[in-house]
């Protein structure tokens, strides 16, 4: 006797997300990347349609970060430019660039203008081929008014722009609707707000499958398990059909991993068992995405390039269709 | 669990006497299922319908034991598919691979022994050792197992498929209550008699989940733990659902136990990873063979964060903690009582070397920037608790350094206190320079 094998009968799928633009689509990226799509949880192909992988975006700065010294060896030489920073994460393999404007933070002593990050968007997106996200600094106002001037800088080229948060979405949501570009949504751990954001940021027009959530990532070992569920919860209700949880997933797991004493502390400075710091940080990275995958993580933002390689790496063989 | 009310009632005397405390047998059996009321109330049900109902309302997953002494390793008895639906109960149990052949057993053991982590309070240390038939010598078997036996006190697994080698190894450590891995269709009914033998808990491996369910069915053997062969990362997942949805939602009885499963791949770094994922997928224990320890705390960590009770945080209690030999010139630190904050705080204030107080505010188990966004974490709270607190008898100088994050609330502790704020860093790793600059002592 064959053992039955069990399926959840879902009804709802999440919504494809599609990141830049071709040439012929109006822009110049080389390629374009799907986010989303799917009508299972994460890579039960047995049971429903998975048909993009989860992708990795990497992260690039417009300033120095006052990173761990594991990065000298791979980004020492463009930290002071963002452009050959971003052409290198594309030779590390990043399916997307991720541009963190933090110089443009108005607390700095030389705070980078909204017409200044307009070209910095241009210079990057001339220099490379993959599609492009651009996350403000941080502050409602400069937010604002970077985003809308990136957004036009880049029209066209349907990169997505983040993060809209639900005091402060309207001004992200115009500047997207206006160059038709993908918005990332970002709510704090709390699967209502979340739904809440999505309907009032496609309330003031921005078509659905332009939409990206950002559940909020917490490191491993600093709130996962948060993250894990509450993405797990909105994978669930996408997938019964709920239109508003049924977004692509976007996990900032690099930058939240390296936030944790065990990814950053020397060896003079690491608790008791905690081995070499540099692999220690690699693999604290690594096993924060990796875990979120299992959860539902559809576009992983990562740091260390080497990571990074370990993280692609897993998905190739988490893609291997599964059947009975 | 399990049954419905009304096929509950089927069993059911069905004579309305009244005597479990409920008028008629219905209104019982639905108090039975809905798990308000016990078997026991009804003096009157068959031995028939107690079986019947014991199993229906058994766990969905059977709790085995492994492991002997302070040791002893619990897994199964899991009830749910998510953690957000309850809780996971039984951490995955994470065991290392040694070959029973290794010239250098001895040193491998100590090394795993070694392997002691700590961080934010909690200590990590590998549950097992899996001693595998690599000479496939039943002398050479043996002798590996009481070597370890004799150098480890931490759980046993036993890898053979040979019937004759896990006798004469079970039979040498069966105090230590191995797992005995495993029973196959070509050597089951001699494993399950080694089993039964020593009273040992037996992994059923199948060829596939069909296999394995097959299998189980036919041993008459209830200490069981249960593979269905797949080692390929995305079939392990979609076999460990199968039999998590199986076992919980359909109560299918060949799936009822706890799972195991092993790592394939030879980078250290994806093992771990791999590991991760049998971890996040329901495995009751997983197999692998790194020793690296910055690999394993990652892996543990996961496994700690994935196995906490999403309904309370883990928090230490509120308080006032000195740190060193604290006296009444120490500087005074407040944070919140949520475990992972206070000690990742606790350890920056002891590396300043500086004795200290540290302050475990109570915000029900919530960090600070969270119980500050929930109001838990504020002036208005703080302000009158410190007013009142014997802290005020302990130090001389009331100054309280505050987290950065955190410096809006400076004002409203400093006027409902008459204490000095000073705003410390945001992060706590910058309390040692801090603790350098500003606190001249
Ligand atoms: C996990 C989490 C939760 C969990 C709570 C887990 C818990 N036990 O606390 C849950 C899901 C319940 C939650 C709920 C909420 N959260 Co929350 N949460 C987080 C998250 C992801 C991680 C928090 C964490 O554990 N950090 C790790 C600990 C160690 O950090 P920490 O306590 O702050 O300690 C650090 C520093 O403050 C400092 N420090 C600590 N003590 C001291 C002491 C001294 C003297 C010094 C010098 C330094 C210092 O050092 C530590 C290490 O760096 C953060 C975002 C993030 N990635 O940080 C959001 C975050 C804190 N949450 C936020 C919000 C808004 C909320 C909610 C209000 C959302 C909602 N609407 O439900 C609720 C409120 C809960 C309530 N009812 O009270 C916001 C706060 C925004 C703000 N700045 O006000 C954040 C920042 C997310 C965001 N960007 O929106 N949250
Ligand atoms: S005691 Fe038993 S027989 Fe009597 S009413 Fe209750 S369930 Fe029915």
């Amino acid at each position: 006797m064959p053992v039955e094998i069990y399926k959840d009968k879902f009804t709802g799928k999440v919504l494809e997300v599609i990141l830049g633009a071709t040439k012929e689509q109006g822009g110049t990226r080389a390629y374009t990347v799907k986010l989303g799509g799917s009508s299972t949880l994460p890579f039960l192909y047995y049971e429903g349609e998975l048909p993009n992988r989860p992708v990795i975006a990497m992260e690039v700065w417009d300033i120095k970060p006052q990173w761990s010294s594991s990065f000298e060896p791979y980004y020492g030489d463009v930290w002071n430019d963002p452009v050959a920073w971003a052409k290198k994460a594309e030779e590390y393999g990043a399916d997307v660039v991720y541009l963190k404007l933090m110089g443009a933070d108005p607390e700095l002593e030389n705070s980078r203008s909204a017409a200044d990050c307009a070209k910095l968007v241009k210079d990057v997106l001339a220099a490379t081929g993959a599609p492009l996200m651009v996350e403000g600094p941080g502050f409602p106002e400069k937010d604002n008014d970077v985003l809308q001037a990136v957004a036009e800088a880049a029209a066209g080229e349907n990169i997505a722009l983040g993060a809209a948060e639900k005091d402060n979405y309207r001004g992200i949501a115009a500047a997207a609707m206006m160059g038709r570009h993908c918005i990332i949504g970002r709510s704090p751990l709390d699967i209502n707000i979340l739904k809440q954001l999505n309907i009032m940021i496609t309330e003031m027009g921005v078509p659905i499958n332009k939409v990206l959530n950002d559940p909020i990532t917490s490191g491993l070992g600093y709130g996962i398990e948060y993250s894990f569920s509450v993405m797990e919860r909105a994978r669930w209700g996408a997938l019964i059909g709920d239109k508003m949880m049924a977004l692509p997933v976007v996990c900032l797991a690099g930058p939240e991993a390296w936030r944790g004493k065990e990814a950053n502390a020397a060896n003079a400075d690491a608790g008791p068992g905690w081995g070499d710091e540099k692999d220690r940080g690699i693999i604290w990275e690594a096993m924060t995405a990796a875990a979120l995958l299992q959860a539902g993580g559809d576009l992983l933002l990562m740091r260390h390039p080497e990571a990074a390689k370990l993280v692609r790496k897993q998905i190739e063989e988490l893609a291997v269709p599964n059947k009975y | 669990m399990g049954l419905t009310g009304l096929a509950i009632f089927k069993l059911l005397p069905k004579t309305n006497c009244g005597e479990c405390g409920v008028p008629t047998c219905l209104a019982f059996a639905m108090a039975l299922a809905a798990g308000k009321a016990t078997l026991s109330q009804c003096p009157y049900v068959s031995n028939e319908a107690r079986e019947a109902l014991d199993a229906a309302t058994a766990p969905p997953i059977k709790l085995v034991k492994m492991g002997s002494g302070d040791k002893v390793l619990a897994i199964g008895d899991e009830q749910v598919i998510f953690r957000h639906d309850k809780t996971f109960y039984h951490p995955t149990g994470i065991f290392i691979e040694v070959a029973d052949n290794d010239a250098n057993l001895a040193a491998k053991i100590d090394e795993i022994n070694g392997i002691v982590i700590e961080r934010v309070g909690q200590k990590y240390e590998v549950d097992g050792v899996a001693i595998a038939n690599a000479s496939g010598s039943a002398d050479t078997f043996k002798a590996a197992a009481e070597a370890v036996a004799g150098k480890t006190d931490k759980a046993i697994i036993l890898l053979t498929e040979c019937p004759t080698c896990m006798e004469a190894a079970a039979g040498a450590i069966a105090a230590r209550k191995p797992l005995l891995y495993a029973a196959t269709a070509d050597n089951y009914e001699k494993m399950v008699a080694v089993a039964k033998k020593v009273d040992a808990p037996l992994a059923v491996k199948g060829a596939d989940l069909n296999a394995m369910a097959e299998l189980v069915a036919k041993i008459d053997y209830k200490e069981l733990v249960i593979d269905s062969g797949a080692r390929q990362i995305s079939q392990v997942i979609a076999d460990q659902t199968q039999i998590r949805n199986g076992a919980v939602k359909k109560r299918f009885r060949p799936y009822g136990y706890p799972t195991i499963a092993f790592t394939t791949e030879a980078d250290p770094a994806m093992e771990v990873l791999e590991a991760q994922a049998f971890i996040s997928k329901y495995a009751s224990i997983v197999v692998l063979k790194t020793t690296k320890t910055e690999y394993l705390m990652a892996l543990f960590t996961w496994r700690s964060n994935l196995y906490t009770d999403p309904q309370k945080p883990i928090a230490v209690q509120p308080g006032v903690y000195a740190i060193g030999a604290a006296n009444e010139n120490s500087p005074v630190y407040i944070t919140t009582n949520f475990s992972l904050t206070y000690y990742t705080v606790a350890t920056e204030v002891e590396s300043t070397r500086l004795p200290s107080y540290l302050i475990a505010f109570d915000t029900d188990g919530l960090s600070v920037m969270t119980a500050w966004a929930g109001g838990k974490f504020i002036g208005e709270a703080i302000g009158p608790w410190l007013k009142d607190s014997d802290i005020n008898e302990k130090v001389k100088k009331k100054v309280l350094i505050i987290p950065g994050g955190v410096a809006a609330i400076k004002g409203k502790i400093e006027d409902l206190s008459g204490w000095e704020v000073m705003v410390g860093p945001r992060d706590s790793s910058g309390i040692t320079s801090f603790a350098k600059l500003r606190l001249n002592v």
